[in-house]
């Protein structure tokens, strides 16, 4: 299955590709504005990369994104409907895949609305444009007076329907998307903000194959990789003859320098093949994980630097401020619910990869590195998998996978990681120490603000870079990881989104201990942990309420509302004996989505229990696709960001790290979810904005916040311990 | 050494050569191809890979299928009748109760053994009965949502 290439894809589902450029456009000029074509137009400019006509009338989306859970699927099929005046029925959508849609990069930083929706907008739209050009023509009758719905055209009295397909007459016309382009007017949108239901649900409570997990092909063969015992290890000696001898099934063992890995036909053989192997290996001693997960922050501090001024503003001019405090938070890890999984096959001089990694495009330029071999022999198809929250171990699974297809040509292996592989291998989310110093004056405004903050990388993706991809730390031809990774992510959210007359921010950049990359909202969790507690802290201080004090250092209207939003929100909450309710407020990379989060916790000082009862979030995200799917988004963001907040840390031990499944490294279960409460702001008429990851920071500072308000113990250290030390 | 072995699955048996070690969720998935239940952990510690075994939801991920003997195992695939979804399924839909959907076959799972336990739960009994199974989406909230609406 979807081997073919584009064009031989073309051919054999016989449905008909329309293009063309939009040079001659006679009607409705006066509701063009002058536009800025979405980058990925820009990029991809020809339709036929995001818009086909199906024999069958149907319209087929290509988007370069990745379904990530996020419901960006539903989202590309409602813009194309909504411009191509067509059901939801009628709309398929092709996911991320090189052999079928545009290159979009990675599917990061909620900007899959902003970038691919938007493209699909102005294709689809282009699209309507030029069938009804056509049509036009074929009719008889003015654009002006022709209309569509559901995949045909029609005169404004009903008269000649006539299909797209009809129209195309079997056509295959290729052109671009021009501006202008006639977008439809929102106040005619059927569908754009609405809360339109995820077709992909429905598939999934069928058990239809939908995941990457539930990929099958006749002859598939399954594969494990053995594990140094430590980051760096070095292989010594292995046994084959051993395993071949212990596990029936085996098929081969693959070595390639510190590579080790077994295929078997089985899964289970697989599996066992994997522990025979491993423990007939010999590993050298590697180097030692410096610190322990206690004194991690002390840890922190003493690392050697790079610091950078992320922000100046009128002058600090002394730094004996009159309130100060220090942030920690720990390594977090994504932990999907399902470990990363690939398939490869090797056939014909040519590696495809199926893969559920945010980035299909860079990851197939970092293997074609690893490989040594061109990217134009390797294809791979992007699949969803199970939520990854950033970048988690997909791309070293299908890299690993792709070692080992090479090595056994001709069938499709399968590697599957394990719960402990996942846990232990993935790039975990750095830890980070923040210090921040403010003075008030004298009417309780802020006038010194200065924060220093100390972190590794938030992204170390493989970027067509081999040495991102775990494998190849440990091939012969091994490539080391010498970069810095993506530094920006430290300081996203550093700077306070209020307006401070004198400030400072400092990012000291350190190489911790542990393998980091992209987690959800990146530093911006961090950040607003601790700049919003700090807020919280300050309010305090200044001996006012928590919403005014946040609201008086606020000159964004925008931002104002979502923070009266919230007020109404809770203001029939009256928190009881031993509740307290925090808030936070903050815009996602100070340029997206406006989010604010309220919290009630229960703190019983004498049972020595702390639960987390409810939370509200007030959004804003501009306009909105679906406005379900952004519910579900912030909703899911919250209890997330609970579950880091109350919950989590990478515990490792001197040697090992030491959070290696569930137990070891425990997550939020039903018991202690609270009930959540979304409201989103409409704004239909502004611009999209990201919103995936708007909730992280604010939750996780809310939560602090609500705690201090219920005990009075003031939360600065991540994750809460409120009663175990 | 592997050896023939006989499972009532979703009604109907099937002989499947496997090492008779094999957890139940490897014949599921590879030897009848079924994509409900899901690999999760392989350590009975998240339930992605639930299935009722006469009826009670249990992870299959460290059960070994030598042990099913004529236990009637039932899977996402077989909990609808005639091409109708079950109740639970129907309200997972209703109430949009995925994001990645991963954990969704074990939800669903725990949810029909508990409704058939106890066909109204109120909110804390939910949380129990669906104690075993983690969700990292953070779709807690709308799944306890599901859960109430096929119970009414
Ligand atoms: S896979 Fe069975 S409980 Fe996690
Ligand atoms: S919806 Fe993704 S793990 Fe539950």
């Amino acid at each position: 299955m979807l081997k073919t290439n584009r064009r031989e894809f073309l051919k054999t589902s016989g449905c008909l590709v329309i293009g063309f450029s939009i040079g001659n456009i006679s009607s409705g000029q006066n509701s063009f504005i002058p536009q800025e074509l979405p980058q990925s137009i820009r990029r991809y400019p020809d339709i036929n990369a995001w818009i086909e006509v199906l024999a069958n009338g149907k319209v087929r989306v290509f988007t370069g994104k990745a379904e990530l859970g996020q419901g960006i699927r539903t989202a590309i099929a409602q813009v194309a409907a909504e411009e191509l005046e067509l059901s939801m029925e009628n709309v398929e959508v092709v996911l991320a895949d090189t052999l079928r849609t545009p290159n979009e990069g990675y599917t990061v930083g909620s900007g899959s609305i902003e970038q691919s929706a938007m493209a699909v907008r102005y294709a689809s739209a282009a699209a309507k444009m030029k069938l009804l050009e056509l049509a036009s023509d074929k009719l008889k009758v003015p654009v002006d007076e022709l209309v569509t719905t559901n995949g045909k055209v029609y005169t404004k009295n009903g008269r000649n329907p006539i299909t797209f397909s009809e129209i195309l007459d079997g056509k295959q016309i290729s052109g671009q998307v021009k501006e202008p382009v006639k977008l439809k007017a929102k106040s005619e949108y059927r569908l754009s903000g609405k809360p339109v239901p995820r077709e992909d649900i429905g598939w999934m409570v069928r058990a239809h194959q939908n995941y990457l997990h539930d990929l099958r092909f006749p002859g598939m063969v399954h594969a494990r990789v053995v594990r140094p015992p430590v980051y760096g290890a070095k292989l010594k000696t292995f046994d084959a003859g051993y395993v071949k001898k212990k596990v029936p099934g085996v098929l081969k063992t693959v070595n390639d320098g510190n590579f080790l890995a077994v295929i078997a036909t089985d899964e289970y053989e697989a599996m066992r093949a994997q522990k025979v192997l491993g423990q007939s290996a010999t590993w050298t001693e590697a180097a030692k994980v410096p610190a322990t997960e206690k004194d991690l922050k002390e840890y922190i501090l003493k690392l050697p630097v790079e610091t950078d001024r992320v922000q100046e503003k009128g002058k600090i001019t002394s730094e004996e401020f009159t309130h100060t405090a220090t942030y920690f938070k720990p390594y977090i890890m994504h932990g999907s619910t399902g470990p990363s999984c690939s398939v490869a096959i090797w056939h014909n001089e040519k590696l495809h990869i199926w893969s559920h990694s945010q980035g299909i495009y860079p990851l197939r330029e970092a293997i074609a590195q690893m490989l040594q071999m061109p990217a134009d022999k390797i294809e791979i198809t992007g699949v969803p998998g199970s939520g990854c929250y950033g970048h988690n171990g997909a791309d070293d699974v299908a890299a690993e996978a792709a070692i080992i297809a090479m090595a056994y040509p001709g069938k499709h292996v399968r590697l599957q990681w394990s719960r402990e592989e996942e846990h232990g291998w993935e790039p975990y989310g750095s830890a980070m120490v923040v210090k921040v110093g403010a003075t008030l004056d004298a009417t309780g405004k802020i006038l010194y603000w200065k924060y220093d903050l100390w972190s590794d990388s938030h992204s170390s993706r493989p970027g067509g870079r081999a040495e991102n991809l775990l494998p190849a730390r440990y091939i012969k031809k091994m490539f080391t990881s010498s970069s810095k990774g993506y530094i920006g992510g430290a300081t996203r959210n550093s700077e306070p989104y209020y307006s401070i007359p004198n400030q400072q921010v400092n990012a000291n950049f350190f190489r911790g201990p542990l393998r980091v990359s992209a987690l959800r909202s990146l530093g911006a969790y961090g950040n607003i942990f601790a700049l919003e507690s700090f807020m919280d802290e300050l309010a305090d201080n200044a001996k006012k309420d928590p919403f005014d004090f946040r609201l008086m250092h606020l000159t964004d209207q925008r931002a104002k509302d979502v923070v009266q939003k919230l007020g109404e929100m809770v203001s029939n909450v009256k928190p009881g004996d031993g509740e307290g309710l925090g808030i936070a407020f903050s815009r996602y990379k100070n340029s997206a989505s406006y989010c604010t989060v309220a919290a009630l916790v229960h703190v019983d000082t004498t049972a020595k229990t702390l639960r987390l009862k409810k939370m509200w979030s007030a959004i804003d995200a501009g306009e909105v696709i679906n406005t379900d799917g952004l519910k579900n988004q912030t909703e899911g963001g919250m209890i997330q960001a609970a579950s880091w907040t109350l919950k989590e840390h990478v515990k490792f031990d001197g040697t090992n790290i030491s959070s290696t499944d569930w137990g070891t490294y425990p997550i939020l279960r039903f018991s202690e979810t609270p009930e959540v409460e979304v409201e989103i702001i409409p704004r239909q008429n502004e611009e999209v904005m990201g919103a995936g990851e708007a909730a992280q920071g604010p939750a996780g500072a809310a939560i602090v916040n609500a705690i201090f308000r219920a005990c009075g113990k003031r939360i600065r250290d991540l994750p809460v311990k409120l009663f175990q030390d | 050494m592997k050896k023939a072995i006989s499972i009532h699955v979703n009604g109907t048996t099937h002989t499947v050569n496997v090492d008779p070690s094999t957890p139940l969720l490897y014949v599921l998935r590879n030897q009848l191809e079924l994509n409900g239940p899901k690999y999760g952990c392989g350590l009975q510690q998240c339930g992605a890979c639930m299935v009722l075994i006469d009826g009670k939801a249990q992870p299959s991920c460290m059960y070994p299928v030598s042990a099913v003997k004529e236990q009637k195992i039932t899977t996402l695939e077989g909990l609808g009748k005639e091409g109708k979804l079950h109740p639970v399924q129907e309200a997972f839909v209703s109430e949009q109760a995925a994001q990645c959907g991963y954990c969704l076959n074990g939800m669903v799972m725990s949810a029909v053994s508990l409704l058939s336990d106890n066909p109204h739960p109120d909110d804390d009994e939910i949380r129990e009965g669906l104690h075993r199974n983690l969700c990292r989406c953070g779709t807690h909230s709308r799944i306890i949502k599901a859960v109430k609406r096929a119970s009414l």
